[in-house]
């Protein structure tokens, strides 16, 4: 699926935070949002769900608009909140039926895809485990397997690896790209950390609420004369 | 979506209540000390100066303890009600709000069925405190337990709506103290809860208009006559009407932007 965000604008109160900000995600592609804390990228998201009511500007999920036909844009995405969004004391199941009632799907079939989520997630032997007992990287990997039940066609991540230790982070970022290639799932990755995006990725490198950068990795870097995304950050934005 | 998809996800909704219920059950054993307390130790000593006439609903005169009983009903649920709608936008239930919001059926229906599913837990504790009032004579007719439903429905809801909309637009409010001083308090005191009103009428003619103007006392009132099998079409009329309107204003005009649901501080 194809989302396109137009000429998103954003403030609090007087406070700018998104300056007409236009991208459009290709269907099938991993794209890394990044940007330094306090760039604006939660509140995209915000906007990107919801939570945020748009102010100024559209989003185009297949064409259908966020403002116009919310329902339906709504129905094609799945997220992963930065902050745990899982009730602890509930089982993994007990979870992911929660949610897959919230889309409207019978307990039969949110039963039988949960399953299937937790299978493919190797999680299957912990659905009647309380999430408490679960470590930081498998509740994770719990709120993906969530965030897929109703197949959505486009995955955000708000920062999922805040954290994680380093093997985590890294398990669940190749976790993510492979469902791109095996669901042709577009995903939407916001981050802080460098190490998390590869050159050849779709990066749009937000700053200060502006789009700086939109393009594979190593164009960008070419562009900008530099020798890696690290460096093309710190040039961008001044941050480390 | 077709009505199955909003059955389904109305059932969801409460299940999960449920869920939460039983894994904190002793928690909500304990919210039952208050009431409890309420209705052993201040209404045996407040009985002794409180002499209290026939008034319908009653067909006789009547203890202190079965005349608070509906009231003490009512405090269960305004407790729970704004404890409720402050974990909804400020903490616990956070996490469960993002996931509910994520949902892509109304917003509207989203909120007034998480507010029922609280209330229906609610209810429940107003069940068991019904059922240990027996042990101090609090004996309603059978059918009373019944007929009580629907206006303990309507109160719950009410109330968790115009907690709902407190949490949401009076920042100063969000803290549990600050609720139980300026709503709580004021809303429980100032209704038929503990007296009856004819009382505070000759008391304080003023106290007993506000007493009047407060939808607490009607749904209060909307309990006492319904546990004793007697229509009060004003108690009823009102309370159902003031659900209305607040389950209206609080779910229209909810802003996760007023909340901590975004996550940081709410603008």
């Amino acid at each position: 699926m194809t989302i396109e965000a137009r000429n998103i604008s954003f403030r609090y109160g007087d406070k700018p935070v998104l300056k007409e900000v236009s991208f459009t995600l290709t269907s099938g592609g991993f794209h890394a949002l990044l940007g330094p804390n306090g760039a604006g990228k939660s509140t995209l998201f915000g906007l990107l769900t919801r939570l945020l009511a748009l102010q100024q500007g559209d989003v185009l999920m297949a064409g259908q608009s966020l403002k116009k036909q919310p329902a339906e844009a709504m129905r094609k995405i799945g997220v992963v909140f930065q902050q745990n969004a899982l009730d602890l004391d509930l089982t993994v199941r007990q979870n992911l039926l929660y949610h897959a009632a919230l889309h409207g799907l019978s307990r039969k079939e949110a039963r039988s895809r949960g399953d299937r989520e937790l299978e493919r997630f190797q999680l299957l032997e912990r659905a009647n485990e309380p999430v408490r007992k679960l470590n930081g990287g498998h509740r994770r990997r719990v709120e993906i397997a969530r965030a897929l039940l109703h197949e959505p066609s486009l995955l955000l991540l708000d920062e999922p690896t805040v954290g994680l230790d380093v093997a985590s982070r890294r398990g669940l970022n190749d976790h993510v790209r492979r469902l791109c290639d095996s669901d042709g799932l577009t995903v939407l990755w916001a981050t802080h950390l460098i190490e998390e995006v590869r050159p050849e990725d779709r990066v749009l490198i937000l700053h200060e609420g502006k789009l700086l950068a939109d393009g594979a990795g190593h164009d960008i870097c070419e562009a900008e004369g530099t020798r890696d995304l690290a460096e093309t950050f710190h040039t961008l934005t001044g941050a480390g | 979506m077709k009505a199955a998809h909003y059955w389904h996800c109305f059932v969801g909704i409460q299940t999960r209540e449920w869920l939460r219920f039983w894994q904190q059950r002793t928690r909500f054993a304990s919210a039952l000390v208050r009431p409890l307390l309420w209705l052993v130790v201040f209404a045996a000593g407040f009985r002794a100066v409180l002499g209290i006439s026939i008034i319908p609903p009653y067909q006789t005169y009547i203890t202190y303890e079965t005349y608070i009983a509906p009231g003490l009903c009512g405090m269960i649920i305004l407790f729970n009600s704004m404890q409720g709608a402050l974990s909804m936008v400020y903490d616990r239930e956070l996490g469960s709000m993002r996931v509910l919001l994520m949902s892509p059926l109304p917003r509207p229906f989203l909120l007034v069925t998480k507010l029922l599913a609280m209330g229906v837990v609610s209810i429940g504790q107003v069940y068991v405190f019904l059922l240990l009032a027996l042990l101090v004579d609090v004996e309603p007719p059978l059918w009373g337990y019944l007929a009580v439903l629907p206006a303990l429905i309507l109160t719950s809801l009410m109330l968790g709506a115009l907690g709902l909309l407190i949490a949401t637009w009076i920042k100063q409010l969000e803290n549990f103290a600050g609720v139980m001083n300026f709503v709580i308090f004021p809303m429980f005191f100032m209704s038929s809860a503990l007296y009856p009103l004819w009382r505070m009428n000759e008391a304080s003619p003023w106290l007993y208009w506000i007493c009047q103007f407060n939808p607490f006392t009607h749904a209060v009132e909307a309990i006492r006559f319904s546990l004793y099998l007697e229509w009060n079409p004003m108690a009823f009329g009102i309370t159902a009407g003031v659900t209305v309107v607040f389950a209206l204003l609080a779910t229209t005009g909810f802003r996760p932007q007023r909340t901590k649901i975004l996550g940081g501080k709410p603008a």
